[in-house]
């Protein structure tokens, strides 16, 4: 899956810009917000921009309005991987407020907002659901030296927002393949070969991420 | 970070960034993964497909007030920054935070030979355990009934699939048999995490006979 680039080619910018359902109007507005170099989903709300306001001001409108959206996604998603109603609120709202004491370690250079928040999640099914420990991969830690370039940031989120598009464009067999297996209903092996989605433009760009990662850590020492 | 030449495989992949592995081949696949940045991305990339199920999964209300709750929570609450680790040469964070502080840790039981072993604390549905193979060691001529994944952690060994060092994971299944042996430079320590948990039992007195192969 990752070495196939070619399925990229139907998911160049232009190709996304020009689908008919977006509007001339929000084409001149993501293509001026690309040359300002601010990350936005055409419509969508900036939610890495919400992130930093969280990090750098501990600023609760932002937080709500990532609560407002995401809360009731990971309450659904929660419900679907097995939890019940209480259960599933009740994490939704462990998950938010971990989104807020961890926004500092949140790298957009690597994730999008929701992916971030999507690994929280997942980590609180196991640990609630299925009672069971999740071992890590040892940290990565980033600081001021090696904070992400803006360019980089921009390119990982841009390349999130076409992998949605992408998953949104596929048949709807193939994609509830690839939800069943997030919701530990279908066995891998199932889904592994299947897809074909550009998995490995965004596993290029997070390998650079982490290669300046890399350097860092070995300056510091 | 040493080049790893044996990789996950996509399956093992997309099950650790869906969640629904068991316990111990997390324990396995987080620990490849700290030696490995190549897969890191790859486990990455694809939790960038469950940011996706997030954002597709539709919504279910929230109950009134929890967002009030919420704000209640974070107001006051300290950031949450991620324990330092200081680092074993030997074992990964992932590991560590099943034995302690170090190799040093590590309640070893002998099984014969000089092999030794330690199971790992994890929930049921895979085991997982350290292997501790003298230098030149034979391990005895077995198959597997399900998955078996083997990470070096020190040392090397070789078998019918090539030679394996630090970070490097052999991933067999019920179909292969394999007869690994340490390299008779240094000791070998590995992680081993088998799915089959009654295959361990069995394992047991396999692992008690001589070392006849050496």
């Amino acid at each position: 899956m990752f070495g196939q680039t070619e399925s990229l080619e139907i998911l160049e910018p232009g190709a996304v810009e020009q689908a008919p359902q977006t509007c001339d109007v929000r084409m001149k507005r993501a293509a001026g917000a690309r040359q300002l170099g601010v990350m936005t989903r055409q419509d969508k709300p900036d939610w890495v921009a919400e992130m930093r306001r969280i990090r750098d001001h501990a600023d609760e409108e932002a937080f709500v309005a990532l609560f407002d959206h995401f809360a009731p996604r990971v309450k659904s998603f929660l419900m679907r991987s097995g939890a019940d109603a209480a259960m599933a609120e009740e994490c939704a709202q462990e998950v938010m407020v971990t989104v807020w004491r961890r926004a500092a370690v949140f790298d957009p250079s690597r994730a999008s907002v929701a992916t971030w928040i999507f690994t929280i999640a997942r980590n609180k099914k196991i640990d609630a659901l299925r009672k069971q420990r999740r071992p890590e991969p040892e940290d990565l830690p980033w600081g001021p030296e090696s904070e992400p370039d803006q360019a980089e940031v921009v390119e990982l989120q841009q390349e999130s927002a076409y992998l949605g598009q992408a998953i949104a464009d596929l048949p709807e067999k193939q994609r509830d393949l690839i939800e069943k297996a997030f919701y530990g209903e279908l066995s891998h092996s199932e889904i592994a070969a299947e897809t074909g989605l550009p998995l490995g433009t965004i596993k290029s760009r997070i390998r650079l991420a982490l290669d300046r990662l890399r350097h860092a850590m070995e300056r510091k020492q | 970070m040493r080049t790893i030449k044996h990789h996950l495989t996509e399956e093992l992949i997309l099950g650790y960034a869906a969640g629904t592995l068991p316990e111990a081949v997390n324990l396995a696949v987080a620990t490849h993964v700290s030696l490995c940045d190549e897969c890191r991305a790859a486990v990455e990339a694809h939790e960038a497909l469950g940011g996706s199920v997030i954002e597709r999964c539709g919504t279910e209300d929230m109950s009134t007030g929890a967002r009030d709750s919420a704000l209640a929570a974070i107001r006051g609450a300290a950031p949450e920054v991620p324990a330092t680790q200081t680092p074993d040469a030997v074992l990964p964070a992932p590991i560590l935070s099943y034995v302690g502080k170090g190799l040093a840790d590590v309640k070893w039981r002998p099984v014969g030979m000089g092999v030794k072993q330690a199971i790992l604390p994890t929930a049921p549905g895979a085991t997982a355990r350290l292997l501790y193979i003298p230098a030149g060691v034979a391990m005895p001529d077995h198959s597997h009934n399900g998955m078996e994944l083997t990470l070096v952690l020190q040392g090397a060994f070789e078998d019918e699939d090539g030679r394996f060092a630090r970070g490097d994971i052999e991933i067999a299944d019920d179909a292969v048999q394999h007869t690994p042996v340490a390299d008779i430079s240094e000791d070998c320590i590995c992680l081993a995490v088998t799915d089959a948990p009654l295959r361990f039992k069995r394992l047991l007195p396999r692992l008690a006979q001589p070392f006849l192969r050496i």
